[in-house]
């Protein structure tokens, strides 16, 4: 031996366990360099052979008998069971085998635990997923869902399903985003399905501007904010139609006698902000025509609900049949069940009721410790509840949280910042309360008639729904479900007052009282997120509503005779812009007195000659937008001051009605400039500002307004993953439009139900089956979706296993 | 003859390790090969270099084939800001050959330093 010799070993020996040590660890955002590139346990494990063969057997302890899978040539599963639990159990398996990153990237986002994942960046948004109450949310949800027999087993097959998946991963097999972010998936649990549905209620009933609007009374006052955001548009044309009568309200909620002067009063301070708000766009289009409207005699149905657009999408294709049921339809990876689909009977379709079911209470601590607050002439104790928020490569960090007889202290001294900390805030939403949700998909899966849906859906609480149904034997109906607090006029559209009783909820609208219609004579039920009703329904109606799809759907049902599936794509992908309709002639006329030369007018003339749709190559949407964001901007933005950066913008149907009926509207005069603005010299403005822009876009040839909006399918991960992400979609549409297509949102998923002879569907979703980034499968739908084109589904019958539809088959047996 | 026996063995038991064990666990192997079959240091990183360097270059290379580039593109884009496939192949059969070769190297440097060669 040779000391020499051994020091050089020794020093390579160093460099290489070194280098191994390197290549294993992620260094700064980059995964571990080895692990990640070795083709026999990293990323290449996810390329997906082309022609992949999906033909398993697979082990599933816990079935009861045995279940055969038949996948399509789209991979669309068509789960057979013998019985419920089994088919439930094979969907779990199924979600997780195609979707498991997401599905539980998406319950850690509900139970605030992003940080876990990516680090400090997220601590402030699971602090206020945490504060909000969406984890006491879910388990409200949780207790009432394990109470009832048939959730609880339900969820407990749906759970052994995806911990089945989940168990037998190995390191090559797991989703290429724990790969890249290096972590590893846990067991799936029965919480993580009401974190899920918890999940998608706040995304669809927790958007609010109440803190925005209280602070607005800094500025205006009650009555002005009346005029800013009207109860009821002067167009409207609500869900249930005008002249429809209903029975007087039951419950009469009383406002305090200290409303006026206490909680209505000019002036506010210390409002804290949201730090993140899911989209107030989150809405929908459906509607159902009875068999007097179609071209077959029976029931069409049809369903577009809007969300952002995501890779993997939220939603997965499948059927689930059995001896007793054949549903099929779009699923949500993360709970049992179908969705929005039709079985051999019915077809429904849902979208979102836009009601306000969130306030905010402010409540006054006796001392920093946060442990009692005033209520009702004495000192309450407050629950605390301490959140514990798990960050990568860091220590946890605490969090305590006041509950208060309204519901968990969102806001205090502590949060969003020690900087911008204001008044103490408890949230008050629907959203927390117990509920079984899942339990109305279910028998909505299994509803062969009205009554049965009818007994469903009054499972669904929260969010709020505009249910719509059509059946074999050619009934239609659309009920607005959900549990609706009981409120008196302005009740919860600013902060309240939390010291007493009187400002809280004092009943709900039960559950009949709810708008509806069954078989109306107009032959066709719709909805597009607009007002329920107009001022004729005996209970308030607050809430964030859109006027100008459903004027459109109800333009065209009104219309239509003889209808068959073609004329129900040609609506759903409808570009007809109806605000352009309404903005326009008001603008263009503004101009006539107005000469403008060179370019300007051309732009103009482009306007002129412009049939009013927002088609994916043309250049007048683009003209039109700019114009008329700027024409907003000119009217609100001296007003609102830094309100309009806070998120609070009036409506824009209020300034239609204004341009349409108030010649001296006073928000049109530019309060910073000493002379009295015109709506003449305003839109003039406004058109001159926008020509350089214009003119830009040109020279870089994105004033195509499929160009200029770039429709872009996000992948979950969003700005930071852009090649899983699929940019640049040549679509039209846009707000307000049917065709609901704007940058990162739109319709999630389409259908068309035709319940004549045989049931045929049209359906199809801006993502794929495979949330696999590296399988062919992974964006199959996309560029279908933005063609406006469908798939016509294919329908698996007991028997038709030899069908030319069939590709693959996966048997699930009993180990 | 011994060299090329020698790679083909170096080939096979890396992606017989890869197949069952951690990533890096073909490197205490090739450690050992080396350790047991005397070649001198030179021959040696060479040798475990370019039998990495075919090994998760090919095994790369075919499953990005197979999968019609799908795949790769994506993630090429991620580390390049480029769609250039063909260079995460390379990333690859790089960072195996690498370890490859040190780990030859090691093997072989530890029979020299116990007097064995």
């Amino acid at each position: 031996m040779k000391p020499l010799r051994i020091l050089v070993f020794t020093i390579v020996l160093l460099i290489t366990v070194a280098l191994a040590y390197i290549l294993n660890n992620p260094i700064g955002k980059a995964p571990a360099l080895g692990k990640f590139f070795s083709p026999q346990v990293g990323f290449w494990q996810q390329a997906e052979p082309y022609d992949y063969d999906y033909n398993q057997t697979i082990k599933l302890s816990g079935l009861k008998g045995a279940v055969s899978v038949y996948f399509d040539e789209r991979l669309v599963p068509h789960i057979y069971a013998d019985n419920q639990e089994d088919a439930v159990m094979a969907q779990g398996y199924l979600h997780a085998r195609f979707r498991l990153w997401q599905m539980e990237f998406q319950t850690y986002a509900a139970a605030g635990r992003v940080s876990e994942i990516v680090g400090s960046l997220a601590l402030d948004f699971d602090r206020q997923q945490r504060r909000m109450g969406m984890v006491y949310a879910a388990e409200n949800m949780l207790k009432e869902m394990e109470a009832d027999p048939l959730t609880k087993s339900l969820c407990n097959a749906y759970t052994a399903g995806v911990n089945s998946y989940i168990d037998q991963l190995s390191e090559a097999d797991l989703p290429i985003e724990y790969k890249l972010l290096g972590y590893q998936p846990e067991r799936w649990t029965n919480m993580k399905i009401a974190l899920f549905v918890k999940a998608m209620t706040k995304n669809l009933s927790a958007h609010t501007q109440d803190l925005e609007r209280t602070l607005a009374l800094s500025v205006f006052s009650d009555d002005e904010m009346k005029i800013l955001f009207p109860d009821i548009d002067r167009e409207l044309d609500p869900i249930i139609p005008a002249g429809t009568s209903f029975a007087p309200a039951t419950v009469m909620p009383v406002a305090p006698a200290s409303r006026d002067s206490l909680y209505l009063r000019k002036g506010n301070d210390g409002i804290p902000q949201m730090i993140e708000q899911p989209n107030p766009e989150n809405g929908s289009n459906n509607w159902a025509l009875s068999g007097a409207k179609t071209k077959s005699g029976a029931p069409l149905l049809c369903n577009d609900p809007h969300l952002g657009l995501n890779l993997p999408s939220v939603w997965f294709e499948m059927e689930m049949s059995g001896p007793d049921i054949n549903v099929y339809g779009s699923s949500f990876p993360g709970i049992p069940g179908i969705v929005i689909g039709f079985n051999d009977h019915i077809a429904w379709g849902v979208t979102n009721s836009e009601r306000d079911v969130i306030d905010f209470y402010e409540i006054k601590f006796q001392d920093r410790s946060r442990q009692a607050y005033w209520f009702n002439g004495a000192w309450k104790k407050a629950e605390q509840r301490i959140e514990q928020i798990k960050v990568k490569e860091k220590a946890s960090v605490y969090d305590t949280v006041a509950y208060s007889v309204f519901g968990p202290v969102m806001f205090d001294e502590s949060f969003p910042g020690k900087k911008s900390a204001g008044k103490s805030l408890a949230v008050r939403w629907r959203g927390h309360e117990s509920s079984n949700e899942a339990k109305a998909f279910w028998l909505l899966n299994h509803a062969r008639n009205y009554a049965d849906y009818e007994n469903a859906i009054q499972y669904f609480e929260c969010p709020g729904q505009n249910f719509v149904f059509a059946s074999k034997l050619g009934d239609i109906a659309i009920w607005q479900q959900g549990n609706f607090p009981a409120k008196w006029e302005r009740q919860g559209l600013y902060v309240m007052p939390g010291t007493d009783s009187s400002y809280m909820w004092q009943g709900d609208i039960p559950h009949q009282e709810n708008p509806y219609q069954y078989n109306p004579a107009r032959g066709f039920v719709s909805s597009g997120n607009q007002r329920t009703t107009d001022s004729t329904y005996p209970y308030y109606l607050p809430g964030g509503f859109y006027l100008y799809r459903g004027l459109t759907i109800n333009n065209v049902l009104n219309s239509v005779y003889k209808a068959d599936v073609g004329d129900m794509m040609r609506l759903q992908n409808n570009n007809y812009n109806p605000l352009a309709a309404a903005a326009l002639p008001l603008m263009l006329q503004s101009m006539e007195n107005s000469t403008v030369y060179g370019e300007a007018r051309g732009f103009l003339d482009t306007l002129k000659k412009w049939n009013l749709k927002n088609d994916a190559n043309t250049i007048a949407p683009t003209i039109f937008t700019l114009w008329y964001d700027s024409l907003k901007a000119a009217v609100w933005d001296d007003e609102l001051g830094n309100l309009k950066e806070k998120g609070l913008y009036p409506n824009d149907q209020t300034l239609i009605d204004a341009f349409v009926k108030d010649s001296a509207f006073r928000f049109i005069d530019n309060i910073n400039t000493p002379q009295k603005e015109s709506w003449q010299l305003v839109v003039l403005q406004s058109f001159r500002k926008i020509i350089p822009e214009i003119t830009a876009l040109q020279q870089k040839n994105k004033l195509n307004w499929s160009a200029y909006k770039n429709t872009t399918v996000y992948h979950l991960l969003g700005k930071t993953m852009m090649p899983f992400a699929r940019e640049h979609l040549p679509i039209g549409g846009g707000k307000h439009i049917v065709n609901a297509a704007q940058h990162d949102h739109g319709s999630s998923w389409k259908m068309i139900v035709d319940l004549s002879g045989e049931t045929s569907a049209y359906v199809v979703y801006p993502g794929g089956q495979n949330g696999n980034p590296g399988s062919r499968y992974y964006d199959q739908f996309v560029d279908t979706w933005a063609k406006g084109g469908y798939y016509k589904a294919w329908v698996y019958k007991k028997g038709m296993e030899q069908d030319a539809h069939v590709k693959w088959t996966m048997k699930f047996v009993n180990d | 003859m011994k060299n090329i026996l020698l790679f083909v063995l170096t080939i096979l038991l890396s992606y017989l390790s890869g197949a069952f064990l951690p990533w890096w666990s073909f490197m205490p192997v090739v450690m050992l090969i080396y350790f047991l079959i005397p070649v001198n240091a030179g021959r040696a990183f060479l040798s475990g270099f370019f039998a990495l360097f075919m090994l998760w270059g090919a095994l790369a290379w075919m499953m990005d084939a197979s999968n019609h580039h799908i795949l790769s593109q994506k993630i090429s884009q991620v580390f390049f800001q480029h769609d250039k496939y063909p260079y995460l192949i390379m990333m690859s059969a790089f960072i195996g050959a690498l370890c490859g070769g040190l780990s030859a190297l090691c093997g072989s440097l530890a029979r020299w330093a116990l007097g064995k060669l």
